[in-house]
């Protein structure tokens, strides 16, 4: 009797661990893949936060209709069309070009060149202000003088 | 004196967008649903579950969809304008009860008065994804073809019901 007790008593552990954050662990796989896809998706309730790693209700929610979508076999490139479909590309965390984002996109590069295009030109400005300097026969001959003192000696 | 005009330029450029975006609201992001037929439900009513309320029934009208909640705080502000709306028969308003229990979607609505010709529950939200509902509340114009013509994100105002939803109805309608 004792020692039926004693191993009911060690078998304890195991009843208490099952049916412990099921939701999550039941696959470890698809949880992965989840959050990996997730990670690049914005949290539309918190803006700066992912998917991922937001605790708000309507990511909540969204993390598991991704789940979902991701055991009927959907893509990932389908259930993130899925969502553009609804939130916009707003969701995205890297917006794809577009018209209207060619700004976001090409502006810093193209004020770079415009930083470049009005150094050459400052350059250039600056360079037409010095004057050539002009140097008369006698003048090129005390400046070898000057750099050849040793033919004196 | 040249000299300090670049960085004064500079300067009031700057602040003027700086000030522009003072006035800019970060939690309005457009719907791509706009434009787009409405994403057809089929959802038990608030009052009677046992009855149904389907989107496709309104094909024809011109209606208002509204996603509120009884936990939902700027739900009481635009309460009473929707109420004001309700009594001038315009347009007709119908409720979706966004992840609410429906005790509590129904004990809110007797409290505040009742601007909805029915409410649908949608006790899990599956249809507010489907929606692109991300705050509640929010307000969608939809038109006799049951293509959404316009979204309200946050409270609906006096100010955008006269500016922008009673106009863009009285066209739908007109149509």
């Amino acid at each position: 009797m004792k020692k039926a007790l004693l191993l009911l008593f060690c078998l304890l552990p195991v009843f208490a661990y099952a049916g412990v954050a099921k939701d999550l662990a039941e696959d470890p796989v698809l949880e992965k893949r989840m959050i990996g896809l997730a990670e690049n998706l914005r949290c539309l309730v918190c803006q700066n936060e992912s998917l991922a790693s937001s605790r708000s209700e309507l990511a909540n929610d969204l993390r598991q209709e991704v789940r979902e979508q991701m055991l009927k076999g959907m893509s990932d490139q389908e259930i993130i069309d899925y969502l553009v479909s609804r939130y916009g590309d707003y969701v995205l965390f890297d917006p794809p070009v577009k018209s209207y984002t060619l700004l976001l996109w090409y502006g810093p590069f193209a004020l770079l060149l415009v930083g470049l295009a009005g150094l050459i030109l400052q350059l250039r400005k600056r360079k037409s202000k010095i004057p050539e300097a002009h140097l008369s026969n006698e003048d090129v001959k005390r400046a070898a003088d000057l750099l050849n003192p040793s033919k004196d000696l | 004196m040249i000299r300090f005009i670049w960085p004064f330029v500079i300067f009031v450029v700057l602040a003027g967008f700086l000030y522009v975006g003072l006035h800019l609201n970060p939690r309005e992001v457009p719907s791509p649903l706009i434009g787009k037929p409405a994403p057809a439900f089929n959802l038990a009513q608030l009052h009677d579950p046992t009855k149904q309320f389907s989107s496709q029934e309104m094909k024809g009208q011109v209606w208002l969809l509204n996603v509120w909640a009884s936990w939902c705080v700027s739900c009481r502000v635009e309460h009473p304008v929707l109420m004001a709306l309700s009594r001038q028969n315009i347009v007709p308003i119908y409720g979706l009860d966004y992840k609410d229990k429906r005790e509590a979607g129904m004990a809110w609505l007797q409290e505040g008065g009742n601007p909805y010709v029915l409410s649908a529950s949608d006790t899990d939200g599956r249809i507010g994804i489907d929606y692109g509902v991300y705050g509640v509340p929010e307000t969608y114009v939809i038109d006799k073809e049951g293509v959404i013509r316009y979204k309200q994100i946050g409270p609906v105002t006096q100010q955008s019901l006269h500016e922008k939803i009673l106009p863009l109805v009285a066209e739908l309608k007109a149509k």
